[in-house]
């Protein structure tokens, strides 16, 4: 179990380190000359000269992959090109803490919606109510957050005036409602088909008969034995579900005028500030990879009886 | 010594023998709902295909008289802000996605991720700790942004090529009849398609390698490629074609969310991503447009939806039929 831990330890930062490569690889690929891009177009060949010395861009690519993991260690993502010697990391940090409100907010929704309606569903198997919610869910699952963006604006907005239609103002202010169901609904369906699953198969376990001979009233049964159980494969999906919330995000942060992650990264793919976004795709490879860790060693502090290998 | 008489072979009439995938095909189609959604793909992909002969305009003629008008006798379902014909500009968008979603899956899914997967399942040892390494780092990275950030980079690479062969060739419309933007969309969905796909067959193939009658082939000396493809391969085919209808809405989705982002598809080739994003969130006047015309909205996004939900259904249905223990 130690070991197992041990060696997924030393196996991320190797991990990490390819993922970087990778994405440095991409970054070189990547049309336009960085010395040019900074000075802008009327600069002298010897200036650019001299600014691609400056930088080091001369260098093999060994070099400067083996500078740019140096740097990222340090948290020195390198210079943007779009906004001018400011360092990377300094027009990330704000956005992404946006983003991850915003995310986190959704993932409150979908498990708000989500756990209690599978649960439901699974308990009441075997009458119209479970194939009406699990049929409901399919169709909100697949329905693209432009089409739910849009008619949430639509209704809750333009029709209703109950909330602001677009903008941020912050975790606690009401312009995240709109953003966060978005982003959450989806979210919620995928729960609620883990969750009907996993309760269907705790109800179906020796214990639950068990407990219920021994006259333990169904409220103890539901919640101590059943609920407990059947919420164990969900942390495993929990940490899925997150990384692809971060990525439908996007879409929903362009569509609300939200100024977040999403939006800088698509700016900087237009701008062709590829420092901006390298560190981006690294941070969320970062981020995805330590969630999966701490999520397997979660499980094990939950379940005792899994034995990593 | 008693000499063993063999008994004259009986014909016994055996009940004729449906075949497997006869009686997959009959379960498959009592299920009503997934029946129902395998029609309406089939349709949908057929408007595709058939954009050329069903438009009723020419999907980049402008009227600008005509704009943002309603739907109409002459307009089916409306014009757009450029006054063309959403109509057709739909069917064409479909023409795109059935495009790219069968040349990434042919050649992602199935041609990469199950010839991949079959070696590495087969041969075990180093080459599959190459290629699970690999796939593990690919795997790091958030899918969309991976997606973006190789369709962002490699696009420029792949145009430019792409007009020095124009240039050398002589031959023309290599950049502007979008064939270009097919290549880019596939190449930046590889990485989604094929990984999920090699780690299936892969692990099918682990199990089944153990099995006696590829042993017994083994052991009559049979090729290696001969084992893959004859032997284990038709064992392997139903989590494959499960795995297929589940990927397909997703690879469809993603080429739309590349085009919404102006990262796919470039105009005036029309994609159902475009469409949705000239009216959500170009030009930052989103609210008013979605407010005066949401009509315009309407068909492209019934159509994402519709084809999402359908491959759902259908990859449901199929693995119900198709792997019964698995449930």
């Amino acid at each position: 179990m130690l070991a197992y831990i041990l060696r997924r330890l030393l196996w991320t930062p190797v991990l990490l380190a390819l993922a970087a490569f990778f994405v440095f690889l991409m970054g070189t690929i990547a049309p336009g000359d960085p010395a040019e891009l900074r000075l802008g177009n009327r600069a002298t060949p010897e200036r650019i000269e001299r600014e691609r010395e400056r930088l080091g861009l001369d260098d093999p690519i060994p070099v400067r992959y083996v500078r740019y993991v140096a740097g990222v260690l340090r948290g020195d993502f390198g210079e943007s090109y779009q906004y001018l010697g400011k360092p990377v990391l300094s027009i990330i940090g704000p956005r992404l803490w946006v983003s991850v409100q915003l995310n986190i907010a959704a993932l409150l929704v979908a498990v708000a919606i989500g756990l209690p309606l599978g649960f439901y569903a699974a308990k009441r198997q075997g009458t119209g109510r479970d194939p009406a919610i699990v049929i409901t869910i399919l169709i909100l699952y697949a329905m693209p957050v432009f089409f739910t963006a849009p008619f949430l604006i639509l209704f809750f907005a333009v029709k209703l005036s109950w909330v602001p239609a677009a903008g941020w103002g912050g975790f606690f202010s009401p312009q995240i409602i709109l953003p966060a169901l978005t982003i959450g609904i989806p979210g919620a369906a995928i729960f609620v088909r883990h969750m009907r699953a996993s309760t269907l198969e705790v109800i179906g376990q020796e214990y639950i008969r068990t407990a219920h001979a021994k006259g333990m009233s169904n409220f103890v049964v539901n919640y101590r034995h059943v609920a407990r159980n059947a919420l164990l494969p969900i942390l495993t999906i929990m940490g899925f579900t997150l990384a692809g919330m971060f990525g439908g995000s996007l879409i929903v942060e362009l569509i609300y005028g939200i100024p977040g992650a999403g939006r800088l990264s698509l700016d900087a793919i237009f701008q062709r500030d590829f420092p901006v976004l390298t560190a981006f795709v690294l941070l969320g490879a970062g981020m995805l990879v330590l969630a999966n860790l701490a999520i397997d060693v979660a499980y094990t502090i939950v379940d005792p009886r899994i034995r990593l290998q | 010594m008693a000499s063993i008489t063999q008994p004259e072979p009986a014909e016994i009439e055996l009940p004729r023998s449906r075949g497997h995938w006869r009686n997959v095909w009959a379960k498959f189609r009592k299920r009503r709902l997934a029946f129902a959604s395998l029609i309406i793909i089939t349709f949908i992909y057929l408007l595709g295909i058939f954009a050329p002969v069903i438009q009723t305009h020419d999907y980049q003629a402008t009227d600008l008289m005509r704009t943002q008008q309603g739907p109409s006798a002459e307009n089916w379902f409306g014009t757009d802000r450029a006054g063309r014909d959403i109509y057709t500009r739909v069917v064409w968008g479909i023409q795109t996605t059935v495009i790219i979603t069968i040349t990434t899956f042919v050649t992602g899914s199935l041609f990469l991720g199950v010839t991949v997967g079959l070696v590495a399942g087969y041969f075990r040892g180093w080459i599959d700790a190459i290629i699970m390494r690999v796939g593990e780092v690919v795997s790091a990275f958030p899918d969309i942004l991976l997606i973006i950030l190789l369709a962002a980079t490699l696009r420029p690479r792949i145009v430019e090529f792409a007009r020095n062969v124009e240039d050398s060739t002589g031959i023309s419309g290599l950049v502007s009849s979008g064939i270009v933007d097919y290549v880019v969309i596939g190449i930046a969905l590889l990485p989604l398609s094929w990984f999920g796909m090699m780690r299936l067959v892969r692990g099918q193939v682990l199990a089944l390698r153990e099995a006696e009658y590829v042993e017994a082939a083994r052991a009559m000396g049979t090729t290696t490629p001969r084992i893959l493809f004859r032997h284990i391969l038709p064992n392997v085919v139903s989590p494959i074609i499960v795995s297929v209808s589940f990927g397909i809405g997703a690879i469809a989705l993603s080429e739309v969310v590349l085009s919404f982002f102006g990262l796919g598809v470039q105009p005036p080739r029309p994609s159902l991503g475009v469409m949705i994003g000239e009216v959500t969130a170009r030009g930052g006047a989103s609210v008013s447009v979605l407010r005066d015309h949401p009509e315009q909205l309407l068909a492209p996004i019934i159509v994402v939806w519709l084809l999402i939900f359908c491959w759902n259904i259908v990859g449901d249905a199929l693995n119900d039929v198709l792997n019964p223990r698995a449930r």
